[in-house]
C-alpha cells in the first residue's frame, strides 16, 4: 500500500510531534553533555542549577508533548494502517 | 532533651520495622484479593504505574546519593539524568520494549532476549546468570546500607553489641528480606507474572521515601541552613578537588544509568512485565524523570550542610539519618530510616521476583522438563515453579549476602552500585539490536552478552573484591599471564581512564562489536527470523490485529463442543456429557476445568496431533499466545500427514501404471502365443503336404514289379515335392534372417529396366505354358539405384510371378509403372484381373496368406510376407493399391539407399 504524498493537517502535525518525541533525547543529551565540555560557565553551583534547569526542561518539555502522542496511538489502530514514521526505528 | 531524642530504644526500632512491613504485607493482600474480583479500580492507574517505577531509587538513591554528592558532587546526577533521557524519548525505545513485551507476554529480560532470538534457552541461561551475578553487588549493596542504618540506631543502645557482629545484623536483614520475598512474591503464580499487589505496595513505599527525603531536605534546608540561599553559598563554599566535574566519567555514568533503566530485571520487570496498559507508559515519560527530579533536589544540600555539622569521621553515606539524630529530630530521623528501608526492601523484593522468574522459567524449568517430558502432563508444574522460586530467592540472597561479607561492607554505596550497573548494562546491545535490527542473529547476542559479561568481570566486578579477592595484586599489577594489556584496569593498555568508565567502553564497546559481526557472519534459523520480524516489526498492524486476534477468544463450552464436534464427531458429545455427569451436571456442557480441559486436548490430540490440539484450546481460550513453536509443531504434523498421504497417492499411481503395463504386457504375450500357435499349425501343414505325397510315391516305389514310367513319374514327383520342401525351407530361413534384420545387403548400381527385365525373364518359368502380355515403359526406365539389385529383383520376380499365377483374366496383362517423385521412386505393377478383395488386403502381406487353396506355384505362402521385409530391409515399403480395377502392387524405393547406421 503506498503511503500518500499529501496528508492530512492533522496527521501531518501527529507525525511531526512524533518526530519531536524523537528529537527530544537527543537535544537532552546535547545539553547535558555540555557541563562536562565546560561550556555551562565553571563553578559547582552554577553547573548543578544549570542541570536541574535542563532537567525541569525536559520533564516540561515531555509531558507537554506526552498527551498528544499517546492519543495518537490509539486513533492510528483505526486510522492509519501503516506508519512512515516506523521506517525510522528499522533503518537504526 | 536532644540526646534522649535520638536514643531510639533498638527494639522499638524492630517493632516499628515489622509493624510496617505488616502494613505493606496489607496493602498487597487486599490489592490481590482486589485484582481476583477484577476490581481493579485506580490501582491500574498511571500513578501507581509511575510510582512502582520509581524501584530505580533504592538505599543506593536514598543513602548512597547523599555520600556520593559529599564525595564527588554534582557527579551523582548522571545516575537520575540518564533514565530521565531514555523516559523523555520513550517514543524510541521503551515504547516499542513495552508493546513487545505485552505482545509476547514476556516474563523477564531473559525471556525477551531468549524469546527474540528463537526461544533460544542458551540465551536464556545465559541472560539470567549475568543478571544474577550482576544483581549480587546491588543487592548487597542494600544489605549494606540497611545494616548501617541499624547500626546507626543501635548505637549508644543496650543492643550495642549488634557492632561487634555487623555479619549478624546482616544475615538477619537477608533472612528476614527473603522470607518476606517469599511471602509476597510467591503465593500464587500469575500466568502474565503480574503481581498487583507487589506493584501497590512499592508504590505505598515510593510514597514513603520520597516524603522522607523531601522531609529531611526541607528540615536541612530550612531549618538547619536557613533558607535556599545560604545554603547555595554554602555549596559554592565547598572547596574539594574530588568535586571537580570528571569529563569521562560524566559521559560514560550518564550513557551507562541510561542503559542500566533499560535493562536492570527489576526495571524491566516493574516497567514492561507489571504494565497493564501501554498509554501509562506516556503519562510516565514525564512522570518518573519528576520523581527524580524531587529525590535528587536536596541531595547536594544535605550532603553539604551534614559535612559541615557532622565530625569528620561520619560515614557520609549514612547522613541522612545521622544529621536528623544529630540535630534531635528522633522522629524525622525514624521517617527517613523507613524510607531507607523501603528503598533497600523494595528493591530487594522486585529484584528477586525478576531473578527468581527468570532462574525458574529459563533455567530450571526447561532443563527439568526436558529430563521428565511426563511432568508437563501432570498438574504438579505449578508447586514445582514456586519451589524453584522460593529456593532461587534464598539462593539470590545469599549471594548478595556473600558478596557483601567478601568485600568487606565497606566500600562506597555508589561504587557498588555501578558495578552492577555495569554488568547490567551488558545485555543492552542484543535487546536493542533485537528490537531494532532484523538481522541480528542467537550467535551474535550470544558472542555479544558472553564478551561483554568477561571483560566485565575481568575488569570491574573482579577487582571489586580488594586484593585479597579473587584476583591477585600481581594481576593487577601486571596483567592475567603477565600479559601487561591483559592489566584488568589497563586492557590494551589504556591506563588514564577512570576504572569504571574502563571498564564499561571497553565491555560494551567489544560486546557490541561481537555482537555486529558475529550477527552478520551467521545466518539465523526460522523460528528466529519469525521472531526477528514479530519483535522489530512489533507496530506492523496487521500482524498485530492477527496476533491479538490469536489471543482474544472467549471460552464457551459451546464453543469447545462444537471444535471438538467438528474433529472427534458423534464421539464428542459422548464425552462432553460422561464429563458433565462426572462434575455433577446434566445435558452436554461440563465445567471449564483444567482437568476437562487437559482431557479434551488429550482427546483432540488423539486426531489432530498434540501441537494442534494444543494451538486450538489456547487460541478457544486466549490464555496462552501461540508461540511460533507451536506454529511450526502443527506445521510439522501437518506436513507429516500431508507427505503420508501424497507417498499413498504416489504409490497408488505407480500400481496403477504397472498394472496397465502388465496388462499390456499380457496382451501382446498372449497374441504373440497366438501367431505363434497359428505359425506353427501352418508350417507343419505346409510341410506335411508334400511330406505325405513324398511318402506316398516313395512306398509305391518299394513296391516290386512296377512299369518304369510310373517308377519315373513317382520319382519326378518325389523330387518336385523334396524342391518344394527345400524352398519352403529356404523360404522360412530368407523370412526369419530378414524379420530379424540381420541380413546382408550388397549395395551397388544397379539399372532399373535391366533389373526388371531379369525378373521378368525369370518368372516366365512360372506356369511358362500362360501366355502374358507385360507392359513396359522402358524410357522411364532409365533409372540408376543404389540398392542391393539381387533382393530388389527376387521382389520383382516374386511380383510378376504371383501377377502370372493368380491374374484370372482370360489374356493376362501386367503394366510396370515406374515414377520417380522426391528421391523415390514408385514401382506400380497392375494386372488386369479381378484384384484382392478389400477384405483381404490387409492379409496378403501376412505369413501363409493364400487367397486360394490351390497351390498352382506350389508356393507356401510366404512369397509376399517376404518381400514386405525385403522392401523393409532396402528402405521402401510395398503396398496393395487398391481401384486400379486388377491387382495392384505399389513398391516404393529411395534411389539411394544409405547404408544402415554402423552396417
Amino acid at each position: 500500500m503506498p503511503s500518500p504524498l499529501f496528508l492530512a493537517r492533522a496527521v501531518y502535525r501527529r507525525r511531526r510531534l512524533r518526530d519531536a518525541a524523537r528529537f527530544l533525547p537527543l537535544l537532552g543529551l546535547l545539553l547535558l553533555l555540555l557541563p562536562a565540555l565546560g561550556g555551562a560557565g565553571g563553578g559547582e553551583v552554577s553547573d548543578a542549577i544549570y542541570l536541574f534547569v535542563i532537567w525541569a526542561m525536559l520533564i516540561a518539555t515531555a509531558a507537554l508533548l506526552a498527551p498528544g502522542l499517546s492519543q495518537t496511538e490509539s486513533e492510528d489502530d483505526a486510522a492509519e494502517p501503516s506508519d512512515g514514521g516506523e521506517g525510522v526505528d528499522d533503518a537504526l | 532533651m536532644a540526646a534522649k531524642g535520638w536514643m531510639m530504644p533498638f527494639n522499638l526500632l524492630v517493632l516499628t520495622c515489622l509493624i510496617y512491613v505488616f502494613l505493606l504485607f496489607l496493602v498487597a493482600f487486599v490489592v490481590e484479593r482486589r485484582a481476583a474480583h477484577g476490581r481493579l479500580g485506580f490501582l491500574r492507574s498511571p500513578v501507581i504505574y509511575t510510582l512502582s517505577l520509581s524501584i530505580y531509587c533504592t538505599a543506593w538513591t536514598f543513602y548512597g546519593a547523599v555520600g556520593y554528592a559529599a564525595r564527588s558532587g554534582i557527579e551523582f546526577l548522571t545516575i537520575y539524568l540518564g533514565p530521565t533521557l531514555v523516559f523523555v524519548g520513550w517514543w524510541l525505545v521503551l515504547r516499542k520494549l513495552v508493546r513487545i513485551g505485552r505482545q509476547q507476554r514476556v516474563t523477564s529480560i531473559a525471556d525477551l532476549i531468549s524469546s527474540r532470538f528463537g526461544k533460544s534457552n542458551v540465551l536464556g541461561v545465559v541472560v539470567t546468570l549475568i543478571a544474577v551475578i550482576a544483581a549480587t553487588p546491588y543487592i548487597a549493596l542494600q544489605l549494606q546500607s540497611l545494616t548501617l542504618s541499624f547500626a546507626v540506631f543501635a548505637k549508644d543502645t543496650p543492643e550495642a553489641w549488634l557492632l561487634q557482629g555487623r555479619e549478624d545484623v546482616a544475615l538477619w536483614v537477608a533472612a528476614g528480606l527473603a522470607l518476606f520475598t517469599i511471602l509476597f512474591g510467591t503465593r500464587k503464580l500469575d500466568a502474565k507474572e503480574q503481581h498487583h499487589g507487589i506493584v501497590t505496595a512499592i508504590a505505598v513505599e515510593a510514597v514513603v521515601k520520597l516524603v522522607a527525603l523531601l522531609a529531611v531536605g526541607i528540615f536541612v534546608v530550612w531549618g538547619l541552613a536557613g533558607g535556599v540561599g545560604p545554603v547555595i553559598e554554602k555549596i559554592a563554599a565547598v572547596s574539594n578537588p574530588a568535586w571537580e566535574l570528571q569529563h569521562d566519567r560524566w559521559v560514560g555514568l550518564l550513557i551507562l544509568s541510561a542503559a542500566a533503566v533499560i535493562s536492570l530485571p527489576r526495571m524491566f520487570q516493574v516497567m514492561v512485565v507489571e504494565n497493564v496498559n501501554e498509554a501509562h507508559l506516556s503519562r510516565a515519560s514525564w512522570a518518573f524523570p519528576l520523581y527524580l527530579f524531587a529525590m535528587s533536589l536536596f541531595i547536594l544540600p544535605i550532603a553539604v550542610v551534614g559535612m559541615e555539622r557532622m565530625p569528620p569521621d561520619t560515614n557520609p553515606d549514612m547522613l541522612v539519618l545521622t544529621l536528623p539524630l544529630a540535630e534531635g529530630q528522633g522522629a524525622l530521623a525514624m521517617l527517613a530510616f523507613l524510607g531507607g528501608f523501603s528503598s533497600a526492601t523494595s528493591m530487594v523484593i522486585v529484584e528477586t521476583i525478576a531473578l527468581a522468574t527468570m532462574i525458574s522459567n529459563n533455567v530450571v524449568m526447561p532443563i527439568w522438563l526436558r529430563l521428565r517430558p511426563s511432568a508437563a502432563l501432570s498438574g504438579n508444574l505449578r508447586g514445582g515453579v514456586l519451589l524453584t522460586r522460593r529456593l532461587a530467592i534464598v539462593g539470590v540472597l545469599a549471594l548478595g549476602f556473600a558478596y557483601y561479607r567478601i568485600s568487606g561492607g565497606s566500600a562506597a554505596l555508589a561504587s557498588i552500585g555501578l558495578i552492577a550497573f555495569a554488568g547490567m548494562a551488558q545485555f543492552l546491545p542484543a535487546l536493542l539490536g533485537g528490537i531494532f535490527w532484523r538481522g541480528a542473529t542467537k550467535v551474535g547476542a550470544l558472542a555479544g552478552l558472553l564478551t561483554g559479561f568477561v571483560i566485565w568481570a575481568f575488569s570491574l566486578f573482579l577487582p571489586s573484591f580488594g586484593e585479597s579477592g579473587l584476583i591477585s595484586a600481581t594481576v593487577l599489577e601486571q596483567g592475567l599471564f603477565g600479559l601487561m594489556w591483559l592489566r584488568p584496569e589497563a586492557l590494551f593498555g589504556t591506563e588514564g581512564m577512570d576504572p569504571l568508565v574502563h571498564s564499561v567502553f571497553w565491555s560494551l564497546a567489544l560486546n557490541t562489536t561481537a555482537f555486529a559481526v558475529a550477527s552478520v557472519l551467521t545466518f539465523p534459523d526460522p523460528v528466529e527470523r519469525i521472531q526477528g520480524v514479530a519483535f522489530v516489526n512489533a507496530f506492523d498492524r496487521e500482524a498485530q490485529a492477527e496476533r491479538l486476534g490469536w489471543s482474544l477468544g472467549q471460552a464457551e463450552p459451546e464453543a469447545l463442543l462444537s471444535l471438538a464436534q467438528r474433529i472427534l464427531g458423534e464421539e464428542a458429545l459422548t464425552f462432553f456429557e460422561a464429563q458433565a455427569r462426572g462434575q455433577g451436571k446434566e445435558g452436554f456442557l461440563p465445567d471449564l476445568t483444567p482437568e476437562f480441559l487437559a482431557e479434551a486436548e488429550r482427546r483432540l490430540a488423539g486426531s489432530v496431533g498434540a501441537a494442534t490440539a494444543h494451538a486450538m484450546i489456547s487460541q478457544l481460550f486466549g490464555r496462552a499466545t501461540v508461540t511460533v513453536e507451536d506454529l511450526m509443531a502443527v506445521a510439522n504434523e501437518t506436513a507429516q500427514i500431508m507427505e503420508y498421504s501424497a507417498k499413498l497417492e504416489a504409490k497408488q499411481g505407480e500400481l496403477t501404471r504397472t498394472a496397465r503395463q502388465l496388462r499390456e504386457v499380457n496382451d501382446k504375450l498372449t497374441q504373440l502365443s497366438v501367431q505363434k500357435d497359428a505359425f506353427l499349425s501352418q508350417i507343419s501343414h505346409e510341410l506335411r503336404t508334400p511330406m505325405t505325397s513324398i511318402r506316398a510315391f516313395s512306398e509305391i516305389l518299394t513296391e516290386d514289379d512296377l512299369p518304369p514310367q510310373m517308377v519315373g513319374d513317382s520319382g519326378r514327383i518325389i523330387h518336385s515335392e523334396a524342391v518344394r520342401l527345400t524352398r519352403l525351407l529356404d523360404d522360412l530361413l530368407d523370412l526369419s534372417v530378414l524379420e530379424n534384420g540381420t541380413v546382408q545387403l550388397n549395395l551397388e548400381l544397379a539399372h532399373l529396366g535391366k533389373m526388371l527385365d531379369r525378373a521378368v525373364q525369370a518368372a516366365g518359368q512360372t506356369r511358362p505354358e500362360r501366355s502374358f502380355e507385360i507392359k513396359r515403359n522402358e524410357p522411364s526406365e532409365e533409372i540408376y539405384l543404389l540398392t542391393d539389385p539381387d533382393r530388389l529383383v527376387q521382389v520383382f520376380i516374386n511380383l510378376i510371378s504371383n501377377a502370372r499365377k493368380y491374374c484370372d483374366a482370360e489374356q493376362g496383362v501386367l503394366r510396370i509403372v515406374v515414377k520417380q517423385k522426391a528421391g523415390r521412386i514408385n514401382v506400380d505393377f497392375i494386372d488386369n484381373g479381378k484384384g484382392i478383395p478389400k477384405e483381404s488386403q490387409q492379409l496378403i502381406f501376412e505369413k501363409f496368406a493364400r487367397l486360394t487353396d490351390q497351390m498352382r506355384a506350389g508356393g507356401a505362402g510366404l512369397g509376399l510376407a517376404i518381400v514386405r521385409e525385403i522392401m523393409t530391409n532396402l528402405g521402401g515399403s510395398i503396398s496393395y493399391l487398391p481401384g486400379q480395377r486388377g491387382a495392384a502392387f505399389r513398391v516404393t524405393l529411395p534411389l539411394r539407399l544409405e547404408k544402415p547406421g554402423g552396417g
